[in-house]
């Protein structure tokens, strides 16, 4: 029988097998490292007189906690202060590499990787963070851990781990204009439940998955972890080599192709057979958003907010309730009607170039919707200098949005950037939990373009309903 | 951490069951940045009471907490292990834990036995009667010995081991130094390295062009 792409790639980072019902050791190639998850684990260090194994293995920067404006002002919010401040003297004590406020390189640890060329096919890479799972998109087994477990990996450079289980789940069909990654991945969340994944590494496949940029694949990885799993991948190809090569940290010559070579068997054998299967066609999906308060509480655009006395089953049906008092919905509203006060474009699921470029595609020559506020948030300073080198910015100035500075801004309400109680948002990050994005806020998950059509007519919409024609690609060089 | 074989210490009698870890560690403390200096935050919200336990000169220098069932429910965080652990806890003894808590406390190097209920109930009575006495906890013999009267307790066979030899997770992994240092010298050349730094040269970026709005100008947010 043959083997999975996940299988391969523990094979592959197997240091010690584990015996009598003990873990595997896995060795680590990448290890990313943010203000809020990493201070005890230095601590940890520190007092047991250990050392970063390698260095060299091991990146930081500043993303949770970090304002989006005025970056070059000491952090008001003390807390937040105290734990970039200790970061960098973390990493100044153990030489750890660190990107800083200020930095090009600067930005949420999950743009920041793969930017760099840091993240290719055929890694294992691990972060104090959920949403480590982004970087699967190139192939790679990549999987949020806690903090003993990043003390652990400083010390180590390893992990004892117990094998996952794995999960195929085959898109197929053409994705149809207007559609993104981001309406694939939360029609997947909707399909198998927010613990659907749990246990399992999800393997996307597929034609649909296969026709997509590396960007987009990145956005259907990072929510793995809202579908429950631990990590999501997709085997490399032709894309990926093409995104990866040429970056600061890609290898050159001789190195590259051996490095393709290895990548080009990267994927799963024909005979190989997975724990579980699921099936999505991709032909008729249309843009998705969430009305409740957890992600798989998701819709087709065109549909209405449902009623709960409808849910057969008690449990979806109670927090269905729950969902609807919290987000001040009733049952039977279009979703289109549903009226937006803040529209936050960015985070590591789509706060990517293209992200950008989508958005700027839809809203250039048009008018915002009066009242309504617009927050652009680069995933990283590179990508916000990339976007100001296209001239993107001065759409999203022009149309009224505020252009800010890279971080995790109002992904989480751990910096300024916050939703005020009562105060409703269509916003491309991933989680809407309650208080997610501040307290009392209310969050709408949509993808880039629907995130721009309704910052132009108000309430959550798709560049479909938008009465002009259909605009064409940005053009302001 | 220290090898592990017996502790005598002041027992504590916590005549309470479902201590979760809210109640061990509020949130508010979990924004700290340290690992140690937590004992002010164990109980803090009990702790304002003149009357609870720990406010008794006589249980103040405790080692070995004597707590009701379901010991350690709720979130998650490791951080309610340091605070016991910087208090001075050594041993907690409950008729029930829960598991994460249960798995953190081995880790670090707390030992968690479980007692039988009406073993629990007699050592209340002797630490109330009696305030300030000792207690010894033999993990060797997996006996708990308080005046004259002796129980026994249960801990994971795995998680003893570990306490007695003073390994944690970290030192068990070094133990295959070897294996860990010969998978390392067969590690494709290709595979990234983060230092040297690498990146692209800082982009001749004409930082503003002339439009009306400044960056980050607030725009008002409507209300409803
Ligand atoms: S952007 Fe959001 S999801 Fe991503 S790392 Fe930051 S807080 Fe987490």
């Amino acid at each position: 029988m043959g083997t999975t792409l996940a299988e391969k790639l523990w094979q592959d980072h197997l240091v010690v097998k584990g015996e009598d019902g003990a873990p595997d050791l896995i060795y680590i190639d990448l290890h990313m490292c943010h203000e809020v998850t990493s201070p005890q684990a230095f601590e940890g260090l520190r007092l047991a007189g250990r050392d970063v194994r390698r260095k060299d293995l091991t990146i930081a920067t500043e993303d949770h906690n970090t304002p989006t404006l005025d970056i070059d002002r000491p952090i008001a919010d003390t807390t937040s202060r105290i734990q970039v401040d200790t970061l960098r003297s973390n990493a100044r004590e153990f030489g750890v590499r660190i990107h800083s406020l200020g930095d090009a390189d600067q930005g949420v640890v999950h743009v920041v990787g793969p930017q760099l060329g840091l993240t290719m096919p055929g890694m294992t890479v691990v972060c104090g963070d959920s949403h480590t799972s982004t970087h699967g998109a190139f192939g790679s087994l990549a999987f949020g851990i806690g903090t003993s477990e990043v003390e652990h990996v400083l010390a180590t450079q390893t992990l004892p781990l117990k094998p996952f289980k794995t999960m195929a789940i085959n898109v197929n069909g053409e994705l149809p204009e207007g559609s993104t990654a981001k309406d694939i991945i939360l029609a997947i969340i909707a399909k198998i439940g927010t613990g659907g994944g749990q246990g399992y590494v999800l393997e996307y496949r597929g034609e649909a998955i296969r026709k997509l940029s590396m960007e987009a694949r990145m956005t259907i990885c990072n929510m793995s972890i809202e579908a429950g799993a631990r990590a999501g991948l997709i085997a490399p190809d032709a894309t990926t080599f093409e995104y990866v090569k040429g970056r600061p940290h890609a290898p050159e010559g001789a190195e590259w192709d051996a490095a393709v070579e290895y990548w080009s068997t990267l994927k799963t054998d024909e005979d190989a057979v997975f724990d579980e299967t699921v099936e999505l066609n991709a032909s008729d999906l249309e843009p998705f958003v969430t009305w409740g308060t957890n992600p798989g509480q998701g819709l087709p655009l065109s549909a209405s907010v449902p009623n709960p006395a409808e849910i057969a089953d008690e449990n979806d049906r109670v927090a269905a309730e729950r969902a609807l008092e919290y987000m001040g919905l009733t049952a039977g509203t279009p979703l289109k009607e549903i009226a937006i006060d803040t529209v936050f474009l960015g985070s590591c699921t789509n706060g990517r170039i293209e992200d950008l470029r989508a958005a700027a595609s839809v809203i250039q020559g048009r008018t915002k919707a009066s009242g309504l506020r617009m927050m652009v948030v680069p995933g990283s300073a590179r990508v916000r200098l990339q976007a100001e080198a296209e001239g993107l910015d001065r759409v999203f100035k022009e149309f009224g949005a505020e252009w800010r500075n890279a971080g995790c801004s109002m992904c989480l309400g751990m910096n300024p950037d916050q939703l005020r109680p009562q105060e409703r948002s269509a916003s491309t990050s991933n989680r809407n939990f309650e208080g997610r994005q501040g307290k009392g806020g209310r969050t709408h998950l949509v993808s880039p373009l629907v995130a721009a059509a309704t910052a132009v007519r108000g309430t959550l919409s798709s560049p479909a309903d938008l009465d002009d024609a259909v605009p064409a690609a940005v053009d302001a060089a | 951490m220290d090898k592990f074989t017996t502790h005598t210490g002041i027992g504590v009698p916590l005549r309470r069951s479902n201590v979760d870890t809210d109640q061990i560690i509020p949130a508010v403390y979990l924004k700290r940045v340290t690992k140690t200096g937590f004992d002010d935050a164990l109980f803090a919200a009990w702790r304002g009471n003149e009357d609870f336990i720990l406010n008794q000169d006589a249980y103040k220098a405790g080692s070995v907490l004597v707590a009701g069932p379901d010991f350690g429910t709720g979130s998650s965080r490791e951080h309610a292990v340091w605070a016991l652990k910087d208090y001075g806890f050594r041993v907690v003894l409950a008729s029930r834990f829960a598991d994460i808590f249960r798995g953190n406390s081995g880790k670090q190097g707390l030992l968690t036995g479980v007692v039988a209920p009406e073993n629990i109930e007699q050592l209340w009575k002797l630490l109330e009667s009696e305030p300030g006495v000792e207690i010894t906890v033999s993990l060797e013999d997996r006996t708990v010995t308080c005046g004259s009267f002796t129980c026994e307790f249960e801990i994971d066979d795995y998680v003893r081991w570990r306490l007695m030899e003073g390994l944690d997770d970290i030192s068990l992994t070094l133990q295959h130094e070897d294996a860990i240092t010969a998978f390392e010298a067969k590690r494709d050349a290709w595979r990234p390295k983060t230092l040297p730094a690498k990146t692209l040269p800082p982009e001749p970026v004409e930082p503003a062009r002339p439009v009306e709005l400044t960056v980050g100008a607030q725009i008002p947010v409507r209300d409803n």
